[in-house]
């Protein structure tokens, strides 16, 4: 800024400029200000008062004091606040030196958070830039390039936390209101439909005649040929039967053969167990295998009733087993918000938001290359793909390392998405440094010295990308 | 015309305001004396009580400063502090302006502003109240260093299960009245029923350390309950294995909860709630009785389908837990005192029971003021419990144990719920984190 006011200038004086902000790539108000006295004062030496064109010292202090003092209550004076407060204990009073930065690193709660962080750092921003920069080329080549725009950017007029709540409800495990499971559910529906009974299985008590071994229902006693085999079953509701499912008797005895019947044991009110009470249905269509020495003899499946009946079958002692495909529970989708899934599914929601920021900032630089670096390319034989690769992206790599820089900053202080989006039961997986900054000092931690040590941790995280941003808006403005 | 109304009333809200002023200065001569409070003795005072309730809550309590004021003839105001009761406190302390009398909805905060010493210790006359009114515990809850400072007027009954009539019907159940039968008989028969028996809001902690409560309160008697509490004995203690062996009763069998341990831990609360009387996919939630609104607002009749029995026995004592508000007063005025003295007392607080969406923890104030059935049935399981009764113990420990999500005691138990077996480790996890946050 003084460069302009100062209008003309001796080499001299231009090039102690860059050696002086070389130095000091930091936003520091302090030192630009000196600098800036300084300069001018110098030249108003060198040139005496005619070679002067900028306006005196004073008056320049004038001009910079309001965001000299604005800078300073609400930047310079809450990060070093900060940093005082860090060395203090959780009440403030006592001094406890760097102790809460060890506990930084020593609790594995703030551990994970670090982790988590560092997850969101490394995937996010690329997959944003590289989806916008995807985004950005493709509607360059389509008619309704506009409507596609607006459709991928209007994300971003919501609000994040709106967004989070939004995402809360895409990733509900429930398919009848989560979406993501909705889709997914109906698509594995149609490859693999699911099987009748989820959830059916034998009484738990010693008394019952089946007991479940390795997922499937097996007999607690091995039966002979001939013998009638009861497998009472129970955890279903009657509405869930097939409406074929008919009253369950007992399987006609046959000599030789083995016979039996498989029902859901459940009367409202008692009825007795074990027994099939007349209005108990019958469960159809499952697979009865006959079990002898480990090897499946003979397989049937059951009727209406729910009876079965092995013909034929030697004479010697048999287990019944009711495999486990007969119970699989329906694919209930995936399950977004546990333990394992939740960063991944929090960033799904962070790049649906930021995409579009990232689509617009690379189209527009997009706009700017020359076309006819791009035409000779092409003349000279080129194909799309080394157009794409060998001249877009490096012309574009200035407005790409922008949106990423940017990115990365937003991601290491991404807070309301986590907040809203993980259930508080996943939260700890989920943590971030900014929402563990907030919970620790204000969210029920009370512990305000942990909080800032955490804060100035953020802060110099976040210090190297605002350094390289800062560079280089230098760099192209030199 | 409008206008004038305007007028009008401006101006007399400034004569109110002016009278509040002198009163103010008056109140520190005439507190000297030690006659109680008779009829009208109040005429010109100006009380200004501030609570966090709003909509019908503060209707019911609108009615009670009402009847306050014809009786005494002051004139007491109501400021809503919001959710956020220490937020809305902390800067009129500072300013130097507090309200006469503020209701605190936690007695943790007694101690905090007793030490900030923005507390007046009550008068005789509200002790005498307290004493004839409560037990000792309460009066030792609204305690801090020796000094009477609150009094708790307003109880959240945490003991409860709520159930869906229908559903016990269809599977021929009954409410249980022992935890053995509970887990035995009822959860067994529902869940062989085909409707899972339990919706667990396993993403609110504080629905789990209600739970827990619960339980520990009934297997492990009220002594071991305030020395749990007070962090005198460690969460490594027997009496905790105990507790957390029942609660794996529930949490170790996945056709007990919807959706098992995985689909109980992404519901929050009040989608439990929901998932019973909305959704009618289990059969009970375990929660305090503000799940009435949540029954309500999914379509179930409280008294008909959305049905309550008290918290099972799981050892000797019939546990109730109480959340609650606790009444204190800021400024050391004659106002506020009396104002004090008549929520703690037996008549005030019958005529905040005639009203809607109250419990009183008062033992004096009979049962059949309240409205409705459930409410009776509440105020009788208060009453009955008499000496046992305890304050939700999460909320007596540091919020950094007992109040923050995915932090302490919350995610102890949701870690506990995820994996039932590990009990040891379970305990050996709240004792280091009770640790950390007591030592603060």
């Amino acid at each position: 800024m003084t460069d302009r006011l100062d209008g003309p200038q001796t080499s001299r004086g231009d090039d102690d400029d860059v050696v002086a902000r070389g130095g000091s790539p930091g936003p520091d108000a302090t030192h630009e200000t000196s600098e800036t006295t300084e300069t001018a004062a110098r030249k108003a030496a060198a040139f005496g008062s005619s070679g002067n064109l900028g306006p005196s010292p004073k008056v320049a202090i004038y001009f910079l004091l309001p965001a000299f003092i604005l800078l300073g209550a609400w930047v310079v004076y809450p990060i070093v606040y900060s940093i005082i407060r860090s060395l203090y204990d959780a009440n403030g009073g006592t001094f406890v030196g760097l102790e809460n930065y060890g506990a930084i690193f020593s609790d594995s709660g703030t551990l994970t958070t670090i982790r988590n962080n560092l997850i969101w750092v490394v995937v996010a921003p690329s997959l944003v830039t590289v989806l916008g920069l995807i985004f950005a080329v493709l509607t360059e080549r389509i008619r309704w390039a506009t409507a596609f725009k607006l459709v991928v950017f209007m994300p971003m007029a919501v609000s994040l936390l709106a967004s989070g709540v939004i995402f809360r409800l895409v990733y509900e495990q429930d398919p009848d209101k989560g979406l993501a499971n909705a889709v997914i559910t109906s698509v594995h529906d149609v490859f693999a439909a699911s099987s009748g009974y989820p959830g059916a299985r034998p009484r738990e008590n010693d008394q019952a005649p089946a007991l479940v071994d390795k997922g499937a229902v097996v007999t607690r006693q091995p039966v002979q040929a001939g013998q009638q085999v009861l497998i009472p079953l129970v955890g279903m509701k009657p509405e869930a039967l097939p409406s074929d499912a008919a009253a369950a008797r007992s399987a006609p005895a046959t000599p030789g053969g083995l016979s039996g019947t498989v029902w859901l044991d459940f009367t409202p009110g008692g009825g007795t167990v074990n027994q099939m009470d007349g209005n108990e249905k019958g469960l159809p269509e499952i697979t009865v295998e006959a079990v002898s020495g480990g090897a499946v003899k003979a397989t049937t499946t059951t009727a209406a009733d729910g009876t079965f009946h092995f013909a034929g079958l030697p004479a010697g002692t048999y287990q019944v087993r009711l495999p486990q495909s007969n119970f699989t529970q329906p694919f209930g989708g995936v399950t977004w918000l546990g333990p394992a899934l939740i960063t991944p599914a929090i960033i799904g929601a962070f790049i649906w938001v930021w995409a579009g920021f990232a689509m617009v900032l690379i189209a527009a630089g997009l706009s700017a290359i020359p076309r006819d670096a791009l035409e000779a390319a092409r003349i000279d034989g080129a194909t799309e793909w080394q157009v794409f690769r060998r001249i877009t992206i490096p012309l574009l790599s200035p407005v790409l390392l922008v949106v990423l820089v940017t990115m990365i900053i937003n991601t290491l202080k991404v807070f309301d998405l986590v907040f809203v989006i993980a259930p508080g039961s996943v939260q700890p997986n989920a943590n971030v440094i900014a929402l563990e900054m907030w919970r620790v000092s204000f969210g029920g931690g009370g512990n305000q010295g942990l909080g800032s040590a955490l804060a100035i941790f953020l802060l110099v995280l976040v210090l190297p990308f605002m350094a390289i941003n800062i560079r280089r808006f230098r760099r192209e403005q030199a | 015309m409008r206008a004038k109304t305007t007028v009008v009333v401006a101006g007399l809200m400034l004569a109110a305001a002016a009278c509040g002023g002198q009163s103010n200065e008056t109140t520190p001569s005439a507190s000297g004396s030690a006659s109680a409070p008779a009829a009208k003795s109040l005429a010109g005072t100006t009380i200004e009580i501030a609570a966090k309730w709003t909509g019908d809550e503060q209707k019911s309590f609108q009615k009670v400063l009402t009847a306050f004021e014809e009786k005494t003839g002051a004139k007491v105001t109501y400021a809503s502090t919001g959710e956020d009761t220490g937020a809305y406190l902390g800067p009129r302390i500072q300013g130097g302006n507090p309200p006469d009398v503020a209701v605190l909805p936690q007695p943790g905060l007694v101690q905090q502003y007793a030490d900030q010493k923005a507390l007046k210790p009550l008068s005789t006359e509200v002790q005498t109240q307290i004493d004839t009114n409560y037990t000792p515990y309460w009066k030792s809850l609204g305690s801090a260093g020796g000094q009477v400072y609150g009094v708790l007027v307003k109880a959240a009954h945490k003991s409860l299960i709520w159930y869906r009539a229908p559903a016990f019907d269809d599977a021929g159940t009954q409410p249980a009245t022992t935890w053995d039968e509970l887990i035995g008989k009822t959860a067994q028969t529902l869940a062989d029923s085909g409707t899972a028996p339990f919706a667990l809001c396993g993403a609110s902690g504080w629905t789990l350390t209600d739970l827990f409560e619960n339980v520990y309160l009934s297997t492990a008697g009220p002594d071991n309950y305030d020395k749990l509490s007070k962090h005198e004995i460690p969460w490594t203690d027997a009496s905790v294995t105990t507790a957390l062996e029942k609660l794996g009763q529930i949490f170790g069998k996945k056709e007990f909860m919807l959706g098992g341990s995985s689909g109980a831990l992404q519901t929050d609360f009040p989608t439990c709630a929901t998932q019973v009387y909305g959704q009618k996919k289990a059969a009970m939630v375990i929660e305090a009785d503000f799940v009435a609104s949540s029954a309500v607002q999914s379509g179930a009749k409280v008294g008909e389908d959305a049905k309550i029995m008290p918290f099972p026995k799981a050892g000797d004592t019939a546990p109730v837990v109480l959340g609650g508000d606790v009444a204190v007063a800021m400024k050391d005025s004659k106002g506020a005192m009396a104002l004090l003295e008549y929520l703690a007392s037996a008549e005030g607080g019958s005529i905040w029971a005639k009203n809607p969406g109250y419990l009183s923890p008062n033992r004096n104030v009979s049962p059949d003021n309240y409205p409705d059935p459930l409410t009776k049935q509440l105020a009788q399981t208060i009453i009955s419990a008499g000496e046992s009764v305890r304050y939700d113990m999460s909320d007596l420990a540091p919020s950094a144990f007992g109040g923050t999500d995915g932090k302490g005691e919350w995610k102890a138990l949701q870690d506990f719920l995820r994996n039932p077996k590990d009990i040891k480790g379970i305990q050996e996890k709240l004792e280091s984190d009770a640790a950390k946050a007591w030592k603060k």
